[in-house]
């Protein structure tokens, strides 16, 4: 299970994402790129845990 | 001031120290996991050169990625939706991978790296735009980038003044040269992203006779350099593959299963690309130059790497010097992704010239001698002119040589650290060389090394080219060298000067007083599939398991006669999957 420097490490990708958005302005792209981003931080979070058979099913 | 440059995850994953302005190492990911093109994050290439600049990861100002990774993805979501469903098991195959690796560039660096300091993201093709000016020879110059794709960009053209870059043109996703070159390398049976340089060699032994064909259905050039493709023929950007079956019917046979035998149609299809290629590159270089009067240009890119066409600007525009750095692929981009945040980013004035390319790691007699020992190989130091007189005399005598000298080059091109060496004038030696040493097709031609101030005498080309980044005419009159002349009579030219590698470039001169010849073949130290040799290791390796007779490593000079039998056979159990 990752630890809390490393999850905290994960989730600035949120702010990153952010920060694209801004940029980028395309908008219309921003909910399907949310969707990939947390199911993104979904799978690397739960790398290693009880989840992640479940989680990698879905590719 | 210290800074890292880092390219990964596409192909030629490699980093880059710019310490106080000046690039101390570079090295590709490859010669340490010994994966040819290994793409992966390039942990051991990045740890090696913050071990030769004495560093820790704390030293570090900034670490600079050579990419968006954001932008890309927001490509290929964007192309995804544009194609569906076509593109749906290509999606699907891509998620996973983005999703799991390519988005966390930032966080890969900080783990990989036990890195807390800043972290950059420079654009795909200002990073190759840097990788040229900012180490070139020039206070300004034109600009010029071509590979398969970016972000976006596939191609830009601008120009460097100073430590300013002025990148203002560009073409865009899904019309790509890089990816066109790719397309036909796909159709040739060679593999993509690793195997274009082969079509290049091919092309002298064909006809050119489909390039009206491509001009008029597949690409629709125009006087600017501009182009688009006629995308009905490729499936490149939503499927598996590059081509499609209208592709092949365009052409008349299906594509070539690799391995198989090429026959005059291939050959004829990789002239008429090469000649397409040239075109557009000429094009888009004489546009460039019109717009910015400007005499020197910079090339970069992975089409940069194509020799035949860097020499057709040279030849058909006002431009009158080029510079293209010896990694202008993808790998160079981690050296332009740490100098544009250097000189651009920073206004740091530029202080550093890419004089050569010897960038990677170098192992001092004792460290060879102690391997040696350690494999239970008799050896014994030889002093410097005995080595060069003794190595010289083997060459001459018909012998293939390993040659591991010094610093390992940065790029695709091995330039006289990590080389094998063999007598230019013998024209069975471009047969025994691809076939017995390289294992690699017979078609391939070598290039030769020629003392830089006798390069006139052989070749219709007058100024340096240390890199092997030009082809050049072997003279009429000088057609004595047939194992590096290709069957149209040209040459893929390294100049060698002596403040570049004294050591090699004292060998080639001995090789001269000894036979009268200032040309030598010199083509990487490998096999076929194989990345270069890195270390004293990789060398012995790759020399036991082929037919190299000499390896001529630091002070000792080893003697495949010499070797066990057992040794030998030992070695030749590891195998390379063919690229």
């Amino acid at each position: 299970m990752p630890n809390l420097k490393q999850i905290k490490r994960r989730v600035s990708i949120v702010a990153e994402f952010w920060d694209f958005m801004k940029t980028r302005k395309k908008w219309w792209l921003a909910p399907l790129f949310f969707i990939f981003l947390l199911l993104s931080l979904l799978i690397v979070l739960t790398q290693g845990s009880a989840l992640a058979p479940f989680i990698y099913t879905l590719f | 001031m210290n800074i890292l440059g880092i390219s990964c995850y596409y192909h030629d994953a490699a980093a880059a120290l710019v310490m106080d302005g000046r690039l101390v190492a570079a090295a590709q990911e490859e010669r340490f996991t010994r994966r040819r093109h290994d793409a992966d994050f390039p942990r051991h290439a990045a740890e090696w050169c913050l071990s030769e600049g004495g560093l820790q990861p704390g030293d570090l100002s900034h670490i600079v990625f050579y990419d968006k990774p954001f932008v890309k993805f927001e490509r290929i979501l964007q192309t995804y939706l544009a194609t569906f469903p076509m593109g749906y098991r290509s999606f699907m195959k891509a998620l996973p991978v983005w999703m799991k690796e390519k988005m966390w560039i930032r966080q890969a660096i900080m783990q990989e790296m036990a890195y807390e300091g800043e972290i950059l993201f420079a654009d795909h093709h200002t990073s190759h735009a840097a990788s040229a000016f900012l180490v070139s020879p020039f206070d300004e110059a034109a600009i010029l980038t071509i590979d398969g794709v970016g972000e976006w960009e596939t191609a830009t053209a601008g120009y460097g003044r100073g430590t300013d870059l002025q990148i203002d043109q560009a073409i865009w996703f899904p019309h790509s040269l890089g990816l066109l070159y790719s397309a036909f390398t796909y159709y040739l049976g060679f593999k993509v992203n690793s195997a274009e340089y082969k079509v290049m060699g091919l092309a002298p032994y064909g006809e050119p006779r489909f390039y009206d064909l491509i001009m008029k259905e597949l690409v629709s050039l125009r006087d600017d350099g501009s182009f688009k493709l006629n995308m009905r023929y490729f499936t490149y950007h939503y499927g598996l593959t590059m081509t499609g079956r209208r592709f092949a019917r365009l052409f008349g046979e299906p594509v070539r299963s690799p391995e198989s035998a090429l026959t005059q149609f291939h050959k004829d299809v990789a002239a008429s690309i090469q000649k397409a290629t040239d075109t557009i590159v000429v094009a888009m270089a004489r546009h460039l130059q019109r717009r910015t009067a400007m005499r020197n240009l910079c090339l970069a890119g992975g089409v940069a790497l194509n020799c035949v066409s860097n020499s057709k600007v040279l030849e058909e525009t006002d431009f009158q010097k080029i510079f293209v750095q010896p990694a202008a692929g993808d790998a160079g981009g981690a050296v332009g992704a740490a100098f544009y945040v250097q000189n651009t980013v920073l206004r740091n004035p530029r202080s550093y010239q890419m004089q050569n390319a010897f960038l990677g790691p170098s192992f001092s007699d004792d460290e060879i001698s102690a391997f040696l020992t350690a494999q239970g190989i008799a050896h014994r130091p030889l002093d410097r002119q005995t080595l060069l007189s003794e190595t010289a005399r083997l060459v001459g005598e018909q012998k293939v040589v390993g040659w591991f000298q010094g610093r390992m080059e940065f790029g695709p091109r091995a330039l006289g650290a990590r080389s094998i060496l063999a007598d230019a004038r013998n024209p069975k030696n471009q047969s025994v060389v691809n076939l017995k040493i390289k294992f690699r097709e017979s078609f391939r031609p070598f290039a030769p090394t020629v003392l830089e101030e006798r390069t006139s005498e052989y070749f219709d080309w007058k100024d340096p080219s240390p890199f092997m980044l030009f082809v050049a005419t072997v003279r009429e009159d000088k057609r004595e060298i047939p194992a590096v002349t290709h069957v149209d009579g040209s040459a893929r030219l390294q100049t060698i000067a002596r403040d570049q590698h004294p050591l090699y470039y004292d060998l080639v001169k001995e090789f001269e007083r000894q036979t009268g010849c200032p040309v030598i073949i010199n083509t990487s130290f490998n096999q076929r599939g194989e990345p270069i040799v890195c270390t004293p290791a990789d060398a012995l390796n790759c020399f036991l398991r082929t037919g190299i007779d000499h390896l001529v490593i630091g002070s000792f000079i080893l003697n495949k006669a010499d070797m066990s039998p057992e040794r030998v056979a030992e070695a030749a159990n590891r195998t390379f999957e063919p690229d």
